[in-house]
């Protein structure tokens, strides 16, 4: 099968520290891909390089075979990778509509209006379009985020932590919506929820200091001794 | 929706037939001053739509608004060219000039931004003394009656003044809503309100931010075309550094993004500075003033505190 | 005269033109460091300075030399006052945000220029310099005084680095420069701090003024050259690098005097406007700084 995404011996150095230290990484059309790994490990200096965030230092990116390294950000969303941020990061003085009719139009919607409306009923947010987003409750941000991510029809859509902040009962809504986007869009997603993770990944790559320590399916992630010493064991997140 | 976009035509096509009528109501000396802060406004909309909407705070367009002025004043000087290709060689020259300056400026923010904005208007200041030559130098050049006519009207005449003014005027004013309006205007909006953010939906900051500045140096441009073609004066004055805070201060006067915003701040700076000489000559610290109590109490302006306190739908 | 004096003249003037200016730019620099405030007004500073200066010496009973010193002690005092009170009614309100005190430092510019039009009037007035001593090469008298000028524009920043390096109060400032979060949990004032350093900025302009008016004249458009030139000084130095300050001040005023000398001042403006452009675009960490 070939790889939608593809990451061969991915470089970023911060000084002495090797944020992202080697990293081969094969992204599989329509799969829900979890990246885990303890703080600091590099999780979120590697989905930068594969959105284009940060430069490649050395190695290379693929997307459905095309070498994307040295494209900026904004072509690669172009593209069809997109990124919705850790931290909330929509435009709290521009309207529910405004914010997700940017991704649409950027997505070449003609006519945005309809394309909103879908994007916001996926995430369930219909009738919320006038509101400014600032106003909005934190869950309710978290998930305008993630409809502008649907908006922007994306191959690859990229979620970092996204269950962060949200209560228990936004979080199954929120694995029902995950679940409802593959096989159209492949999901990378970066999550320290172990519980979303083994319940949503078909497989998970796990990230040690800056290198891959293993990859495979949830249950071969479980069984897989040098993880559980690394990261599982011990404390729990 | 629907009823908005009716309220918002009908706000901006209103103020457009009351400055139509004040033509006939105001005394001349009043008219005149208008025609004048019109064709400020103009310059003062290009102005917003580079500061206002996207977020880039220049202190170097006087360069734009001179290179219009000389784009068509010296054609006519020198040349004899006909009013109207020089007017137009005036906005191109403008959207040239605010290119080639944002193909550099732009690789920087903020503050070097600023900076960077000011060392070229300056620089195109100076050039123009040092080429006293050809420009006339600190005196500048009056633009003669002869050259001012287009189609047999005198734009030298209170009434063709007045009206090509408001033209121009209501071009720039329908032309800045429609942009602001419009997708690309959106995304001007969002390039202000978080470049990162919308690097991240596929939009090129670097792209968006030249091409609003370019459209801000057109409107620039054409602006200083106009105002040296209808008040037949082109000067070294019209390029030094006042002449990019002036629109800085109207646009913070009236509210910057805000379509009107540029016109009332204009119209109330004008006459705050007309009625202040009235009974001393401290303009220059009226203008100052002026900016420290804006900046400190009230950044949003006019508008946009209207906007703030319920006149939502103001664009 | 042939070629070699004429260059040594052009490079004495330019030295005096380089100490003035390493003065008043070290003043805007030190701003930028600790503040990360670009002070527009900067040259109006400088501008009351010389103004001061002609107030005390013209109003003052003294002989002109005596009065002359106590004006390089007054002026800056009572200039860099004004510029404390304007830090804390105006840019600590603004919470020094950038942008905003860019648009207030231009607003109190043209307040500041306004004053002094105002109060003293649109017209250049002259300042008898303390002592008129010429001291004569073989090929051309050259005034003592303006030499003396140098010596004490280094002397004020030699004290100016003594003070940033030896005492306390340097300490504290350059420890707000570095981190002003930490300096305030360590228990610095950094208001009090914030202050000192636009006051101290504004007393070295107006120290760099002194010097200079009774060669040059006080006007009440005066500090636009000034500002500009600092300008042009900091950016290329390296913004709020000291050290790349002193250099490029040398170097502009230098090469300044020496263009003027023989080429158009225009033109060598336009040049110097359009190098600290590409500067700021190309090397935004200015010509002598590291990279970062």
């Amino acid at each position: 099968m070939a790889a939608l995404m593809e990451a061969r011996g991915l470089h970023r150095h911060f000084g002495g520290l090797r944020a992202v230290d080697g990293v081969d990484f094969r992204l599989e059309q329509g799969e829900i891909h979890a990246l885990i790994g303890p703080n600091g490990a590099g999780k979120t200096t590697f989905v930068s390089l594969l959105s284009g965030r940060l430069p490649v230092q050395s190695g290379s990116i693929t997307l459905a075979g095309e070498d994307i390294t040295r494209l900026p950000a904004h072509a690669r969303v172009k593209k069809g990778v997109a990124y919705t941020f850790q931290i909330t990061s929509v435009y709290p003085r521009l309207s529910v509509f405004d914010n997700v009719a940017l991704a649409a139009q950027s997505a070449g919607a003609r006519d945005l209006a309809p394309a909103v409306a879908a994007a916001l009923a996926r995430v369930n947010l219909t009738g919320l379009d006038r509101e400014m987003a600032g106003n909005l409750s934190y869950g309710h941000q978290r998930l305008l985020e993630v409809a502008m991510g649907l908006a922007l029809q994306p191959r690859v859509l990229i979620l970092d932590e996204p269950t962060q902040g949200l209560a228990a009962g936004e979080i199954e809504g929120f694995k029902a919506l995950v679940r409802s986007l593959v096989p159209q869009t492949t999901v990378l997603l970066i999550e320290h929820n172990m519980d979303v993770v083994m319940d949503l990944a078909t497989r998970i790559t796990v990230l040690n200091f800056g290198q891959v320590l293993a990859t495979g399916t949830p249950a071969e992630i479980r069984a897989n001794p040098a993880v559980q010493e690394a990261y599982l064991g011990g404390h729990d997140d | 929706m629907k009823g908005e976009t009716g309220k918002i035509w009908t706000l901006h096509l209103a103020v457009i037939a009351a400055l139509f009528a004040a033509q006939f109501l105001l005394p001349q000396y009043h008219a005149t001053n208008l025609a004048r802060i019109m064709v400020l406004a103009v310059y003062a909309m290009g102005y917003n739509i580079a500061f206002g909407y996207t977020g880039l705070l220049s202190l170097g367009h006087a360069l734009f608004f001179a290179a219009g002025m000389y784009a068509m004043g010296l054609p006519i000087w020198q040349l004899e060219w006909l009013p109207v290709p020089a007017l137009i060689l005036g906005l191109v020259a403008g959207g040239v000039m605010a290119g080639a300056v944002g193909l550099l400026a732009l690789r920087t923010a903020g503050v070097s931004f600023m900076i960077v904005t000011l060392m070229f208007a300056q620089a195109g200041y100076l050039t123009l003394l040092y080429l006293n030559t050809w420009t006339g130098g600190d005196e500048g050049f009056v633009v003669e009656r002869a050259y001012r006519m287009i189609g047999g009207v005198d734009l030298a005449a209170d009434t063709p003044r007045y009206l090509a003014a408001l033209g121009l005027f209501s071009a720039g004013m329908l032309g800045c809503l429609w942009l602001v309006r419009s997708p690309f205007g959106r995304v001007m909006v969002a390039m202000r309100e978080n470049e990162e953010r919308s690097r991240m939906l596929g939009f090129n900051p670097f792209r968006v931010k030249l091409i609003a500045l370019v459209i801000s140096g057109l409107y620039a441009g054409v602006a200083g075309a106009a105002y040296g073609l209808l008040f037949g004066y082109v000067g070294a004055t019209f390029a030094t550094i006042q002449y990019s805070i002036l629109p800085m201060l109207y646009v913070l006067m009236g509210g910057a993004g805000t379509v009107l915003g540029p016109f009332l701040g204009a119209l109330a700076m004008f006459y705050l500075i007309d009625i202040a000489s009235g009974f001393t000559d401290a303009w220059l610290f009226v203008v100052g003033a002026a900016l420290v109590a804006l900046i400190l109490f009230a950044p949003k302006g006019i508008l946009g505190t209207l906007r703030e306190r319920g006149l939502k739908w103001l664009p | 005269m042939s070629f070699g004096p004429f260059l040594l003249l052009a490079l004495l003037e330019g030295t005096v033109m380089a100490a003035v200016l390493a003065l008043t730019a070290v003043g805007l620099s030190l701003v930028f460091g600790v503040m990360r405030v670009v002070n527009v007004a900067h040259g109006e500073f400088f501008m009351l300075g010389a103004v001061g200066a002609w107030f005390i010496t013209y109003y003052l009973p003294l002989p002109p030399g005596l009065a002359w010193l106590v004006a390089l002690i007054i002026a800056p005092l009572v200039v860099g006052a004004i510029a404390a009170l304007a830090d804390v009614t105006i840019l600590k309100r603004l919470k020094y945000d950038p942008e905003a005190t860019i648009v207030a430092t231009i607003g109190l510019l043209y307040i500041l220029q306004q004053a002094a039009l105002t109060f003293y009037g649109p017209d250049a007035r002259p300042v008898e310099p303390p002592f008129s001593l010429r001291l004569q090469f073989p090929w051309f008298g050259y005034s003592g005084y303006k030499l003396f000028v140098v010596a004490a524009a280094g002397a004020i920043l030699l004290a100016v680095w003594l003070f940033m390096t030896r005492t306390k109060a340097g300490l504290v400032m350059r420890a707000t420069q570095v981190d002003m979060e930490t300096a305030r949990a360590f228990g610095i004032n950094v208001d009090r701090v914030y202050a000192g350093t636009f006051a101290l900025g504004a007393a070295l302009a107006a120290a760099a003024a002194v010097l200079i008016v009774p060669i040059q004249q006080a006007h009440y458009l005066m500090g636009h050259d000034p500002l500009l030139l600092s300008f042009i000084v900091v950016i290329i130095g390296g913004l709020g690098s000291i050290r790349g300050t002193l250099i490029a001040a040398l170097l502009i005023g230098l090469s300044d005097g020496v263009i003027s000398m023989f080429f158009s001042p225009t033109l060598a403006k336009i040049i110097a406007t359009l190098l600290v452009a590409m500067v700021l675009v190309f090397r935004p960490q200015g010509l002598f700084g590291a990279r970062a």
